[in-house]
């Protein structure tokens, strides 16, 4: 057992997981997608990001722009976010919380492809 | 250091920064989290918590130490106390990320890596014709300046890495991309541009002939329809040079050797091949020529076996001074001793000698060695070598006949086989032609453009550098008159200040033609072989590829630039 590989692994997943929790839910009701779960899949998906750095193989390049990806969307999910509650001020109305939600979704999307490599990667190791 | 070597070293930094930036986001992540879940009170008095905006707007400007103080509202005291804790981990995050920063920018191999790209780069993106130049002692810093003045770019890799650091200084005026690096590696080799489309040649100058070695067999295999051209010292290694095809070898001590021989053989022969390959911008003095009868030649290494050699092909006898004679070469006189001393040159007949060769491997001894024997005897032909080019001062002090510099001469070779490929098939005409030709062609040169080092350049009529003419010779196929074509563009009635020497026809059954006549025509494809002054050069250039230019000078008349000029002269001859 590689602890890199369980720590890479961890936050891979963790990244996914999290997003989907955030994700799932009605797309317009605010009361099921929480904010601190938003918080918790930025942090991670941002270390898994790091994580992915000076890898020289053409997998590692993949998952390095997968989570560039779901980088992005993330933080613009959260500019969206604070832009309804705190610059327009009209609060978590289903408009904006739909907006969010949305760009979560595609983060989610490319979080999943991560995984999938992820898998790929480990079926294709021998040992 | 090869370059995957580099390369790696890039993604191992990349790697080392990970660490750092995962501790700053946990830093940031766990602050802001706190803050969000720490009770607050807003401006009423009202119990409440900051949101996530607030948070990461306190924690952005608290871990940056920029502190504008409690925002939105005054904190309450727990979260006072939680600020403290984010204060010291953020400053502590930053610390060891900036830490592990500049440690990384301060390690060796990575900035040779960087170094490595930059050089890649500048390389790659070089557009126009240059030349890689291996080894930039003194032959290479000769030769860089010639091309810089020529016009022409270079590139170089030096492994000493203070050298590296005064071509900076030597103020050229096109940036010459230059590595600290071994030539010996092929893919230092290829990063310098061996494989680039516009690299004309490689040159191979360092002062080790088994690197020289190693960069012509790599030039040889890796872009084998470039020319190279390598020094190489001893006979050996020029042989292995040449026997895997390298064009063109250059041994400096050979090449004097052979000087020497022709300017014993035929002065006036030698007096116009070395006034054609002087480097530009040098002045040639017209020395005397060397007498024929007994030479004393002391140090019997490379330089002086070449140069008995060449003396004794012209049955000249040499009486050779050194320490100790070599097996085998007891037919020849010798006198052991040390040249430097009287007692010795007098046992070798210095009184009665016609001239001396200072051949050994050391400045001084050589400096000390001739200003003796002129002392016994001033009436010596004196031949010098100077080996390096920091004792210039005390050579140009003492007025040798020849003063042999290697540097100079390799400098001097390959900038004829570079710029005027077409020099070393003149002078071979002219060693067929004799004496007294050779003589009267010097003098009229002379006379013409003086002792000053001409301007020499070869020319191809083709698109490129000829398009008006190739314009012009599509409806006249017979050929342009040379002498027309070497009129002054700003007053046809004179003539440019310069002269063809050599002219080679496309077609291969022609013969060429050597000082064409005035009449002789110019057609497409012709190379020619001029010498005069760089303002001609520059008036020929205008000539041959501006049509309205070409036309003055063929036919005497002006076209008028455009409408307007066109209608001002018809109202100015009326």
């Amino acid at each position: 057992m590689n602890l890199e590989k369980v720590i890479f692994g961890f936050f891979i997943v963790l990244a996914a997981t999290l997003n989907f929790g955030f994700f799932i839910g009605d797309l317009d009701n605010p009361i099921h997608h929480d904010v601190y779960e938003l918080f918790a899949a930025i942090v991670v998906n941002l270390i898994a990001t790091v994580l992915k750095f000076g890898d020289r193989t053409h997998i590692g390049a993949i998952h390095l722009s997968t989570s560039l990806v779901a980088d992005l969307q993330l933080i613009a999910a959260a500019l969206v976010w604070s832009y309804g509650v705190h610059v327009t001020d009209v609060g978590m109305t289903p408009e904006i919380t739909a907006k969010v939600v949305s760009l979560s979704g595609g983060a989610l999307f490319a979080n999943v492809v991560s995984v999938v490599i992820l898998i790929a990667e480990t079926i294709m190791q021998k040992r | 250091m090869n370059s995957e070597a580099y390369e790696s070293t890039f993604f191992l930094a990349l790697r080392r920064l990970r660490a750092p930036l995962i501790t700053l986001i946990l830093i940031y992540a766990v602050s802001i989290l706190g803050l969000t879940l720490i009770p607050g009170l807003d401006a009423a008095g009202n119990p409440s918590r900051m949101n996530f905006l607030h948070a990461f707007y306190f924690i952005s400007y608290t871990a940056t130490t920029i502190g504008f103080g409690e925002i939105p509202n005054a904190f309450s005291e727990p979260q006072r106390m939680w600020v403290i804790i984010c204060i010291y981990l953020s400053v502590i995050g930053w610390a060891y990320s900036i830490g592990v920063l500049l440690a990384l920018l301060q390690d060796q191999n990575f900035r040779n890596a960087v170094r490595l790209q930059r050089f890649g780069q500048a390389v790659r993106h070089l557009r126009e014709p240059f030349y890689l130049v291996c080894g930039y002692g003194e032959t290479g810093q000769l030769i860089c300046r010639a091309l810089d003045q020529l016009g022409l770019r270079a590139v170089v890799i030096e492994i000493d890495d203070s050298r590296v650091s005064q071509l900076d200084l030597h103020g050229h005026s096109v940036d010459i991309p230059a590595l600290a690096a071994n030539a010996r590696q092929p893919e230092i080799l290829k990063r310098a541009g061996l494989t680039h489309t516009h690299c004309q040649g490689v040159i191979a100058l360092t002062n080790d002939d088994n690197a020289n070695l190693a960069i012509a067999i790599s030039a040889r295999l890796l872009a084998p329809q470039l020319p190279a051209l390598c020094r190489a010292e001893t006979v050996e290694i020029a042989a292995n040079m040449a026997s895997f095809g390298t064009r063109h070898i250059i041994n400096p001590f050979d090449k004097f050797g052979r000087y020497l021989a022709l300017a014993l053989h035929a002065p006036a022969a030698y007096h116009l091949l070395e006034w054609l390959t002087a480097v530009p911008g040098t002045m040639v003095e017209p020395h005397r020529d060397p007498p024929r009868g007994h030479w004393v030649l002391c140090g019997y290494g490379r330089f002086g076996k070449v140069l008995v050699s060449a003396l004794e092909q012209e049955s000249i006898p040499v009486t050779i001074i050194d320490h100790a004679p070599l097996a085998g070469e007891g037919h020849r006189r010798w006198v052991r001793g040390d040249g430097s001393s009287a007692p010795a040159l007098l046992e070798a007949g210095v009184q009665d000698a016609v001239g001396i060769v200072a051949s050994t491997n050391d400045d001084v001894n050589n400096l000390s060695i001739v200003v003796t024997a002129r002392e016994l005897n001033p009436q010596l032909f004196v031949v010098l070598r100077q080996n390096l080019q920091a004792n210039q001062a005390l050579f140009d002090a003492f007025e040798s006949d020849f003063t042999v510099v290697p540097s100079q001469i390799i400098a001097r070779e390959c900038l004829a086989i570079l710029t005027t490929p077409l020099v070393a098939p003149f002078l071979w005409q002219i060693k067929q032609r004799g004496e007294s030709w050779a003589s009267t062609l010097l003098d009229q040169l002379t006379d013409s453009f003086g002792w000053e080092a001409p301007m020499v350049w070869s020319m191809r009529i083709d698109a490129a550098a000829a398009p008006a003419l190739i314009t012009w010779l599509g409806s006249t196929p017979a050929g342009a008159p040379l002498g027309d074509l070497l009129r002054n563009p700003h007053n046809r009635a004179e003539t440019l200040e310069c002269r063809a020497l050599y002219l080679v026809r496309d077609n291969e059954n022609d013969e060429a033609i050597m000082l064409p006549h005035r009449h002789t025509p110019v057609r497409a494809g012709d190379q020619l072989l001029l010498v005069g002054r760089s303002t001609a050069r520059n008036d020929l250039t205008l000539t041959l590829s501006n049509e309205n230019t070409l036309a003055y000078v063929l036919q005497g008349r002006e076209i008028p630039g455009g409408w307007v000029w066109q209608q001002a002269a018809r109202l100015h001859t009326k």
